[in-house]
């Protein structure tokens, strides 16, 4: 069953644009990036998109369909209305290239701010040895394609420009979150206290866990339940705890 | 039906004045360099649905509550059931429970409603939830209304400043609610007796108090403190086998800890109804044994 679809497609660059209409060709079974790219062959050749591997995994192909932050090859045509025009746009958090294309380099800058895992002094690489309990939590992590939809979504910076540099984005949390539950991360040891500084260096205590970055993540990742929150709580440990805070007075005091 | 394309941009060049723009650069999704869509929000379908509807059940929630919590003093026990909001009772100004959890620790000095007392220790506990204070936010504060939905705040701070940076001591309320939920369990036991006080008995307020506890209880294991605390705050789970299993099983209680949040808010507030009606004389208790 093919029918004829409106489409309205955010074309521009960072200088200025605007959703363009066009009318396109619909067949069963197809996903949005079909028809972005029947749209390059027969409309619009100079449509800019990003894409790679169509199957969900490369998480290049990030943008807005009908205002929500989706993976354009993993968004079904039968999921969205037939009789409403479908809007398509890039990404509203990052600055764009052109299209759909935006410029995610935010996102790398945030991803080298994150200490990278420490080592154990006393183990050399082959020797490390770990028991599947308590390296399942940061296995879910490692599920993250690092298609940043969670990042656009997270409205500590979609919606203030301003928090960008204080706030790493609820992808990188949970990067501090999965190396803090690291069975061999050694950083500790070397002075770094990563429940400190995802407070103080990555902005945790500006996510008021209002789960956005979950419902939009498309490997399902329960990023909020089961990164953020017990960051948080690792952080209160450190930082909140009447007793801890007694011990260390106490302890200044000597 | 394409509409005219326009050569890409170079960069550098001066915008161009007839360039089709967006709205003068503001803050958020419309910040200068981000694309130009002049609409706050694109979504179709009713995101606003969720945060009416939460705000609505809050509202009606806090709303019975209060009148309760100031006016319930002599519609709280119709023996042998005592209102979750009256229990503990630490005033003096109680109705006579046989046997209840009735200390009159603050003594007499105390006028008001004896259940404003205690009722501090569930709403702070509630107030800080991980899922309450997402449901309230977003209901209440719009921060954010929806996902994708711009928020209408022109800064934000999250959980990092005074008031918010309090939402850290939930744990606290949390060992307050074991000690709440402990005390709401012996008023279910004292339930399984007939108005004269003999043992062995039961009626439908039994059910509803018994259902209001096992609520009661499972929404409590289910925080995310308590997951934290059993075992959340390990490394090696290896080398703890049984905080293991425990945090494993709270976890499977956590993921639904919405659901629990609501329906232990429904249970209070129908067990302290069903109290009220008995007290108010509106029916009489049907026994089953
Ligand atoms: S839960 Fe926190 S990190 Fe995730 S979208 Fe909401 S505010 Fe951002
Ligand atoms: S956590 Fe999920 S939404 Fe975020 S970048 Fe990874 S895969 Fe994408
Ligand atoms: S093209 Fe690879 S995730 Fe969509
Ligand atoms: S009670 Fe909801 S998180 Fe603790």
């Amino acid at each position: 069953m093919s029918y004829q679809a409106n489409f309205r497609v955010w074309r521009g660059d960072s200088s200025g644009g605007s959703l363009e209409p066009y009318q396109v060709e619909v067949n069963e079974g197809e996903v949005v990036l079909d028809i972005v790219h029947r749209l390059q062959a027969t409309q619009a050749p100079d449509l800019a998109v990003r894409w790679n591997c169509k199957a969900g995994k490369c998480g290049s192909c990030s943008a807005e369909v009908n205002g929500r932050p989706r993976l354009l090859c993993m968004t079904r045509m039968s999921t969205l209305p037939a009789d409403e025009p479908v809007t398509i746009t890039p990404m509203r958090t990052f600055p764009v290239l052109r299209d759909l294309v935006t410029d995610v380099s935010f996102n790398y800058t945030k991803a080298r701010e994150v200490p990278s895992f420490v080592p154990p002094p006393d183990l050399k690489p082959g020797q490390y040895r770990m028991q599947q309990e308590d390296v399942n939590r940061s296995q879910e992590f490692r599920k993250c394609i690092e298609c940043f939809l969670c990042q656009n979504t997270c409205h500590v910076v979609r919606d203030h420009e301003e928090n960008k540099p204080a706030f790493s984005g609820p992808r990188f949390l949970m990067r501090v979150a999965e190396l803090d539950m690291h069975p061999l991360d050694a950083a500790a040891e070397g002075g770094l206290d990563r429940k400190r500084s995802a407070q103080e260096e990555h902005g945790l205590g500006m996510c008021n866990i209002t789960k956005c970055c979950t419902e939009v993540c498309p490997e399902h990742i329960k990023i909020t339940d089961n990164a953020l929150i017990p960051l948080k709580e690792r952080a209160v440990d450190r930082k909140y705890d009447p007793l801890v805070w007694l011990g260390s007075v106490i302890r200044r005091r000597k | 039906m394409t509409t005219e394309i326009r050569p890409p941009q170079q960069p550098g060049e001066p915008q161009s004045a007839a360039a089709p723009s967006g709205p003068a650069p503001g803050r958020g999704v419309h910040s200068p360099g981000r694309a130009a869509i002049a609409a706050r929000h694109l979504r179709t379908d009713r995101w606003w649905a969720s945060p009416a509807l939460t705000g609505f059940g809050l509202l009606a929630f806090i709303g019975y509550s209060t009148w309760r919590a100031f006016f319930g003093l002599h519609t709280a026990y119709a023996a042998p059931y005592v209102s979750p909001f009256y229990s503990p009772c630490l005033a003096a100004n109680c109705p006579a429970m046989k046997s209840g959890a009735d200390w009159a620790l603050f003594g007499s000095w105390w006028q008001l409603s004896p259940a404003l007392i205690v009722l501090i220790f569930p709403l702070g506990f509630r107030l800080t939830c991980y899922y309450y204070r997402k449901a309230y936010y977003r209901a209440f504060w719009s921060s954010p209304p929806a996902c994708a939905v711009a928020e209408p705040h022109a800064s934000y701070s999250g959980e990092t400043r005074f008031p918010l940076i309090l939402q850290n001591i939930h744990r606290y309320f949390f060992y307050f609610a074991i000690v709440v939920a402990g005390i709401l369990t012996y008023d279910a036991v004292l339930a399984w007796r007939n108005p004269a006080g003999q043992w062995g008995h039961a009626g439908v307020g039994t059910l509803v108090l018994l259902a209001n506890i096992v609520l009661i209880w499972a929404y409590t294991l289910s925080c995310h403190s308590c997951r934290h605390i059993v075992g959340g705050r390990l490394r090696h789970f290896s080398k703890h086998p049984v905080r293991y299993r425990m945090w494993n099983l709270v976890g499977k209680l956590n993921a639904r800890h919405m659901q629990l949040a609501w329906a232990s808010l429904i249970s209070v507030g129908v067990a302290d109804l069903y109290v009220y009606l008995l007290a108010s004389g509106a029916f009489t208790d049907p026994r089953i044994f």
